[in-house]
């Protein structure tokens, strides 16, 4: 069983974000691994513990410091990584990094795709979907617990919908993306950690992954952030003191019209 | 040249040790604390990740690493709760004596088994009568065929209630001073050793602290480390080597007060401000940043030496006095930026403060160290 | 290429949801400016009545995908049969919500149609003929403004950001029926199984109801885990409450205590002391109930409300009752 996992960096949740001429300012930010892709990634493992044999793949499209998640995939146990890495590559939109991963795949092959269900960074909860309909294969999102069939031949996964769980079931290969709750990311060893010295990270560029740079990067994309700013400043609240029913009926409409969060 | 600059591998190791502090070891702190109960989990948690044995060699088990990564994880750990990570620097310091001196059978039969379980050693060198004055050392080493009898009580054992291998240092003869002094591996389960009452401290209280009591221990002679004559200078040269990582655990706990203090200072308002915006409390905060930042450096620098080889007791010394020095001044002054609040036992920084008084005390005191630097310097 | 906007309306339990209405008077207000009619595609089985509901909320023509293999939602069924809607159609624009359904399927369509997709929107400008997305990024810390480049726009909308239109009751539209079939289906619904009652934990909560002194007895507490359960919030508690046993640490928020950053956080009787502040004032909306005026949390609520709480919970949990219903 070959399971590939695609993983990226974000800034560390804990950064304030900060907004200069329009985009986010990274100059002082410092990245981590995706806390979704660490779900799967996990998940990767422990396919592997169970079925006591197979192959874990890491993937990154992003830049040289992604290299960092990579190894740190690697410390937990994964077998190995590699690197998609390009000029052409910059600036993709979530369609343009699927197609990445997606020709990268299909030069390894693979029985299992998982990523994280979005990147907590822009959002988008797209590259997982999309990918899967490139390889044009099933992909069930959101998961919270998965089970590969004893031919090892399809999975059954829960996913959340409003209301409670679906149970859906798929035949392999598919992409899975994570959702928090599918299990408990592990810690890395000491050994883990140090082991990654010795792991050599290969680095694919367009040609070699068999993308064509026109269809990627900053010029190819399909959505394309125009402005970032920052959310508005919280304006000074109101305080109703008139009749305590009446305050409350006006309070629960104001939270569903004025604040648009009911 | 020493450059203190972190590689790939070393922040991860960072990380780790700070996920480990944060996720496992900060939220028990606090009752650790109260209820004077070592956490137990912790240790088999952290044995599954290879955080504790790190400088024992990997073919016995260990992780094979050095003093330096050592130090890493040590800030890391102290600055989420310096009581626990001292079981584990206690431990560690149990170990060093076999690291330096151990035969490659004594290795085998020792240190292998005992890193292939969660386990803790300890160190028993005080006793009542010789704190800083080691050569008072009164437990007494009788030869009888191939083993010694271990007579005689140890004090201030840190892990003395959970180690499961005790190295101890004897003397021979008491009237040959230092140069009696014998270091034996002690395993828990012979006959004859016991342990006294828990200590009630004032701070780093998670930790096991207790009399070990020697009555007729059987020892064999194979646990012996080195030569007969040789237990002192092994003695100061496992002080020497221990000393970067306590004063790494110094450096972790004035960290950890000084960001407390730093998020209260920002968020509590007086006078219509955050109390941030006084200079008197920037400066308080400055100076915690300077003393955290250099004592920092001091221990790196201290553990790169023992790392390359070389004597670091003069670079140590300096490292752990400062740091410990610095720890307690930090601290105080935390705890005086908390006000009131910092004066309750709800509040994390009064903690601190009782947890930074002992890296004066232990692992030799701060004027011991002053000794050995001005000895160096006098040479 | 139309100028019209084309509205996924998502159909539970034979009748379209919320999010359906508030799209087709948000996709009537964009097709108004590029010259064009909203429209609207319903899927599922037996769900001939729902045309009529659709129109009265503003479709011109909705488009009916009536099938067996539709009747639950499968990505790649669903998938199949807009993706030839939308090529035949050539719509300016399509919308779908910000739904399990809707965030499932949306980047499959849009990867089939090799067009780009604006997830979680909460708005929508043109410009010079160009559709401007506003929506969160970075957990709503940052609002970006996406430019879309590729036709069929695409974009899926955040739920209750959008008011409906009002029902015209005398609207009429016209109904098509598009091929349903849904082709090759892998991915298949095998069990659904309804949520159970569990403990929402506090630091990940969207929506946090805490009760403090002013609940007066730990039975009182009720009126709070009531307040809660009506809303879908976890339950936190106050230092106070926390010191005089009524609840476990683990619900406290504060300084000493758990730190939240929830959509909505409501106050029940709680002071407002800094120590508690710490622990919640990063809340994006703050709603507080206390009997005295000065109480310094008033100064941080966005909706205040100087009364009773013992008057004003219930009528609260009463008023969302009843919105929870409509929606």
């Amino acid at each position: 069983m070959h399971v590939v996992i695609c993983v990226k960096q974000v800034p560390d949740t804990e950064t304030k974000i900060r907004v200069k001429d329009g985009q986010v300012d990274h100059s002082e930010t410092k990245y981590v691994v995706n806390p979704y892709d660490e779900y799967a990634v996990e998940e990767g493992l422990r396919i592997k513990e169970r079925l006591g044999e197979g192959k874990i793949t890491l993937a990154s499209t992003g830049p040289e410091r992604a290299k960092d998640a990579l190894k740190s995939g690697l410390a937990v146990g994964a077998d190995e990584a590699i690197h998609l890495v390009d000029e052409a590559f910059e600036g993709s939109d979530p369609y343009a990094t699927a197609l990445i991963l997606s020709k990268a795949l299909q030069k390894i092959d693979y029985d299992i795709v998982f990523c994280g269900k979005q990147g907590v960074d822009e959002d988008h909860a797209q590259v997982g979907i999309i990918l899967a309909e490139l390889l044009d294969i099933p992909h069930v999102s959101v998961v919270t617990l998965l089970e590969i069939s004893d031919d090892q031949k399809s999975i059954l996964a829960h996913r959340e919908v409003e209301g409670g769980h679906e149970v859906i079931e798929a035949p392999l290969p598919a992409v899975i993306t994570a959702q928090k709750g599918l299990n408990e990311p592990r810690y890395a060893s000491i050994k883990g950690i140090m082991a990654v010295k010795k792991k050599v990270i290969p680095e694919w560029n367009a040609e070699e992954i068999g993308v064509d740079a026109e269809a990627v990067g900053t010029r190819a994309a399909k959505i394309a952030f125009a402005e970032v700013t920052l959310p508005p400043e919280r304006a000074g609240g109101r305080v109703f003191d008139e009749d305590p029913v009446q305050d409350a009926i006006k309070v629960a409409h104001l939270l569903r019209d004025e604040a648009k969060i009911l | 040249m020493f450059n203190p600059s972190l590689g790939d591998e070393h922040k991860a190791l960072r990380r780790l040790a700070r996920q480990f502090a944060r996720n496992e070891i900060a939220p028990v702190a606090a009752e650790a604390d109260r209820t004077e109960e070592y956490p137990w989990e912790l240790v088999e948690k952290a044995h599954a990740i290879g955080l504790i044995n790190i400088t024992v060699p990997e073919e016995y088990g260990g992780g094979g690493l050095g003093y330096f990564e050592d130090c890493l994880v040590a800030e890391e750990l102290a600055a989420a709760c310096a009581g626990v990570y001292s079981s584990f620097v206690a431990s560690t310091l149990g170990l060093t004596p076999l690291n330096i001196a151990a035969t490659p059978d004594q290795m085998e039969r020792l240190m292998k088994p005992f890193c292939a379980e969660p386990a803790l050693a300890a160190f028993c060198l005080t006793e009542p009568g010789a704190g800083s004055d080691v050569a008072c050392v009164r437990t007494r080493a009788r030869r009888d065929g191939d083993v010694y009898v271990l007579n005689g009580t140890k004090r201030f054992i840190t892990n003395g209630g959970l180690a499961k291998m005790y190295t101890v240092t004897a003397t021979l003869d008491p009237e040959l001073r230092h140069k009696g002094l014998i270091l034996l591996v002690v395993p828990s389960d012979l006959p004859g050793l016991s342990i006294g009452k828990k200590e009630e401290k004032m701070g780093q209280r998670a930790a096991d602290t207790r009399e070990v009591i020697f009555e007729d221990v059987r020892v064999p002679v194979e646990n012996r480390l080195g030569e007969e004559g040789e237990g002192f200078r092994l003695v100061m040269e496992t002080l020497d080597r221990i000393r970067a990582e306590v004063a790494a655990a110094a450096v972790g706990t004035g960290r950890a007060a000084m960001e407390a203090a730093l998020q209260y200072a920002k968020d509590r308002e007086q006078f219509g401000r955050p109390i941030a915006s006084f200079q008197a409390i920037q400066f308080k905060l400055a100076d915690m940043a300077i003393k955290v930042e250099a004592a920092r450096l001091l221990v790196w620098q201290a553990a790169w030496l023992a790392d390359h080889g070389q004597r670091n007791s003069y670079e140590s010394a300096i490292a752990k006095c400062f740091a410990a020095d610095s720890a307690m001044q930090i601290t105080t002054e935390a705890v005086q930026v908390f006000g009131g609040y910092g004066y309750i036992r709800e509040y994390p920084v009064e903690k601190y403060m009782r947890d930074a008084k002992l890296f004066q005390i232990y692992e030799g005191t701060s004027e011991i160290q002053r000794l050995v630097i001005s000895r160096w310097l006098l040479k | 290429m139309s100028n019209d906007v084309l509205v996924l309306a998502e159909i539970r339990d034979g009748a379209p949801k919320k999010i359906s209405f508030e799209m087709l008077g948000e996709g009537q207000r964009i097709a108004d400016q590029l010259g064009g009619r909203a429209h609207a595609v319903a899927l599922g089985h037996g769900i001939g009545d729902v045309a009529a509901t659709l129109a009265q909320y503003g479709a011109q023509k909705v488009f009916l995908a009536d099938d067996p293999s539709l009747e639950d939602y499968t990505a790649e069924g669903y998938t199949n049969v807009l993706a030839n809607l939308i090529k035949q159609t050539e719509p300016a624009l399509v919308l779908l919500g910000a739904t399990t359904t809707g965030k499932d399927l949306a980047p499959r369509l849009a990867a089939r149609l090799a067009v780009g997709l604006a997830s979680d929107c909460t708005g929508f400008t043109l410009q010079d003929g160009e559709l401007l997305v506003t929506r969160p990024i970075y957990a709503g810390k940052a609002i970006a403004t996406v430019k879309e480049e590729v036709r069929p726009y695409m974009a899926t909308i955040r739920p209750n950001i959008f008011s409906a239109p009002e029902p015209d009751t005398s609207r009429e539209a016209t109904v098509e029926n598009i091929p349903a079939d849904a082709g090759q289906i892998r991915a298949k619904v095998v069990e659904m199984i309804k949520e159970a009652g569990d403990r929402i934990e506090l630091t990940e909560a969207d929506i946090v109801v805490s009760g403090g002194r002013g609940l007066k007895a730990p039975e009182n507490f009720a009126l709070v885990e009531e307040l809660a359960g009506v809303l879908g919030a976890a339950v936190g508690a106050s230092r106070a409450v926390v010191d005089a046993g009524w609840k476990d640490h683990s619900y406290q928020v504060g300084q000493t205590g758990k730190v939240v950053t929830p959509t909505l956080y409501i106050a029940c009787g709680i002071s407002g002391a800094i120590q508690h502040l710490a622990g919640m004032k990063t809340s994006r909306y703050i709603v507080a109930v206390n009997k005295d005026p000065e109480a310094p949390i008033f100064k941080v609520a966005d909706y205040g409300i100087v009364g009773d709480l013992f008057k004003v919970v219930p009528v609260l949990v009463e008023e969302f009752g009843k919105m929870k219903a409509e929606a």
